[in-house]
């Protein structure tokens, strides 16, 4: 069992901020200002709000216990790791877009500037323990738990 | 026909700052910020009604909302916002419509009105050491009571009338579901759960998933009687049978039918998209003989095992139309003052009809009392309670407790923006669309309501305390523990105060 983000679509009110949040928390400065109107390549978020009329909600990595992705991918960059993670590793990514291909709920994202796959590493890497978009979400539409 | 009004606010976007995150176009249902065709965002002014919404959520902080001014020629008595509404008449041909209370700059009597503390002579309490009683019970009290003691147990003999107990002196006052959304309603009945108070379904009915909170929740019967059935009534703690508003004193209500979805159809019982049109008067009810056959039936259809209150808007003959209700046997009377809040009102009858609850819960009490009959029912005060200062005046002036309303709208994030009718409230809590009325969140809502009410139960504990007194019973109706400031003799009359430096006798 790993903790996942899980979306509450009843109260999401598609305000895209968690989109915002993980840019930033990606981005070379983690300063939000500087991230968005002065960093090159430009940051890009690792969660998508998918929306119609008024339902939304916010999609990221599911982590899946078999990742088609990881199945798929042909240079080895997406991994599972022990903690139950589907990790991306970037330098060994090459921009085939497979994995975008495969991925039954549309997770990675093309990051087009840098020609590589960018996907949700729940914070992994930023040291976090609640993932960026869950905190700072304002109307509590995401939650981090184990189901 | 070319509009002559000009807009109330300006929207200062500061680029250095903004990220172009769309955040603002998002969550402006009056759509105000808007993206243009090369990707770049712009405000229309003119739309803006300052909710507050796009500059409390942008996350760069680039957005603030000011007063646009425009030059009218100096004049006291044709403002700026005067002749906005004679243009807004001339285009029309219609009443003003406007939400929330009063905003006109009337005396507030609560900031002339100062409170007593213990000094030397008698000792003040420490609330964190000390008990401290905020426990109220809301309902006819007997005349006199009777004990009979028999082997070492004391029974009471006398019967008492049911009777609401509240943990608090402070509940929510009428809002119902229609003119706030589902998930307002729900925040309000479990902050009231939690509280150990009560909330008041207003005249919306009590939807099936909120009857499980009954024990926190007054259901009103007011003159449209929507929602009204054998279940709605048993689904209660209280009834409220409403005469007036402070609000809208001597009008109805109407709620339009672009309100009135599936849901709130089923509630109130009215076909969808119908507009719910809430009479003046009741149409059974012309004197006070009427009312008592409305409380009686109230009484007998729910066998005698729930209090009965009337609520009617703060008004100059208030203190004997009160005496007149006590007599006809309700429980408890709501007085609800001019500053009392609406989801929508004629601006012309908010702005001038109706009296400040301070004077009217004055009057009330010393008439009652001067009747002999304050005992026969309890006094709710209503009608834009700011804080816990306020609260305590108003008991210690005659009132048993008080209901809020915009306090705890301001609470779970309304602004005050006073364009409630519209049904496009930003904050999720006056609209019934789903897209919007999702952005309240019952979790954090009710949190928020609990917080407010536990912080200014606090308060008044605190206060209690420096007065040396313990509970909230022994400060109500007591007016020596208040002093006026800048207040006629007159005022000071009606009041029952003195004024502040006078020596006790």
């Amino acid at each position: 069992m790993m903790k996942r983000v899980y979306a509450k679509e009843e109260v999401c009110i598609g305000c895209r901020l968690c989109e915002v949040y993980c840019a930033v928390e990606h981005s070379l400065s983690r300063d939000i200002i500087r991230a968005y109107k002065y960093e090159q390549p430009k940051p890009e978020p690792r969660v998508t709000v998918e929306e119609k009329e008024h339902i939304s909600f916010a999609l990221q990595c599911r982590h899946c216990d078999e990742p088609l992705c990881v199945e798929a991918c042909i240079t080895g960059a997406m991994m599972k790791d022990e903690s139950g993670r589907v990790i991306h590793r970037e330098e060994k990514c090459i921009g085939c877009w497979t994995c975008v291909l495969v991925c039954p709920y549309g997770a990675p994202r093309r990051d087009l500037s840098r020609g590589k796959v960018v996907k949700c590493d729940l914070c992994q890497s930023t040291g976090r323990e609640i993932p960026a978009c869950v905190e700072m979400c304002p109307n509590r539409a995401l939650v981090f738990e184990e189901r | 026909m070319k509009s002559y009004i000009l807009p109330e606010f300006k929207i200062k976007r500061d680029n250095e700052r903004c990220i172009e995150c769309q955040v603002c176009v998002r969550q402006c249902a009056f759509e105000v910020h808007k993206v243009s065709q090369d990707g770049s965002i712009y405000s229309e002014n003119d739309k803006c009604v300052a909710c507050e919404r796009c500059v409390t959520f942008c996350p760069t902080k680039a957005l603030t909302i000011e007063e646009y001014e425009h030059y009218i020629k100096d004049n006291a008595n044709w403002t700026a916002s005067v002749q906005r509404n004679i243009w807004k008449q001339a285009e029309t041909g219609g009443v003003l419509l406007t939400g929330m209370g009063n905003p006109k700059p009337y005396p507030i009597y609560w900031d002339h009105l100062l409170l007593n503390a213990s000094q030397v002579t008698n000792p003040s309490i420490d609330p964190l050491r000390e008990p401290m009683e905020l426990r109220t019970y809301l309902g006819s009290k007997p005349e006199s009571l009777e004990v009979e003691i028999s082997g070492g147990s004391v029974r009471l003999k006398t019967k008492v009338s049911p009777q609401l107990k509240l943990e608090v002196p402070i509940m929510f006052s009428a809002m119902s579901f229609g003119a706030i959304s589902y998930n307002a309603c729900e925040a309000l009945a479990r902050a009231a759960t939690e509280l150990g108070t009560y909330c008041n379904t207003g005249e919306g009915g009590l939807h099936e998933k909120l009857y499980k909170y009954a024990d926190h929740t007054i259901v009103q019967v007011a003159s449209g009687r929507f929602g009204v059935h054998k279940k709605y009534l048993e689904k209660a703690a209280a009834l409220e049978i409403k005469i007036g508003q402070g609000a809208k004193p001597g009008i109805g209500g109407h709620l339009p039918g672009e309100k009135v979805g599936e849901e709130v159809s089923r509630t109130r019982m009215i076909p969808v998209g119908s507009d719910a049109l809430s009479p003046a008067p009741h149409h059974d009810i012309y004197s006070i003989e009427d009312l008592s056959q409305l409380i009686y039936s109230l009484k007998e259809a729910t066998e005698y095992t729930k209090p009965v209150s009337v609520k009617i808007a703060a008004v100059h003959n208030v203190a004997a139309i009160s005496s007149g209700i006590a007599r006809a046997g309700a429980d408890i009377i709501a007085i609800d003052g001019f500053r009392g809040g609406t989801g929508a009102a004629p601006t012309v009858i908010r702005d001038n009809v109706g009296i400040p609850v301070e004077l009217a819960i004055a009057a009330v009490d010393s008439r009652l009392r001067e009747e002999g009959i304050r005992n026969r029912v309890s006094i709710v005060a209503a009608g834009g309670f700011r804080s816990s200062a306020d609260v305590i005046k108003a008991i210690a002036l005659g009132a048993d407790a008080v209901y809020i309303a915009t306090a705890a709208l301001v609470a779970m994030g309304c602004h005050v923006c006073q364009k409630c009718y519209t049904g496009k409230c930003n904050w999720g809590i006056a609209t019934q669309d789903p897209k919007l009325s999702k952005r309240l969140n019952p979790d954090i809502a009710a949190e928020r309501l609990y917080n407010l009410v536990a912080a200014w139960a606090h308060e008044i504990s605190e206060m209690l305390g420096g007065m040396g007194i313990n509970a909230i019973e022994s400060l109500k109706g007591n007016r020596l523990h208040l002093r006026a400031v800048g207040l006629t003799k007159e005022e000071m009359d009606v009041l029952g105060v003195k004024v502040a430096g006078a020596p006790l006798s």
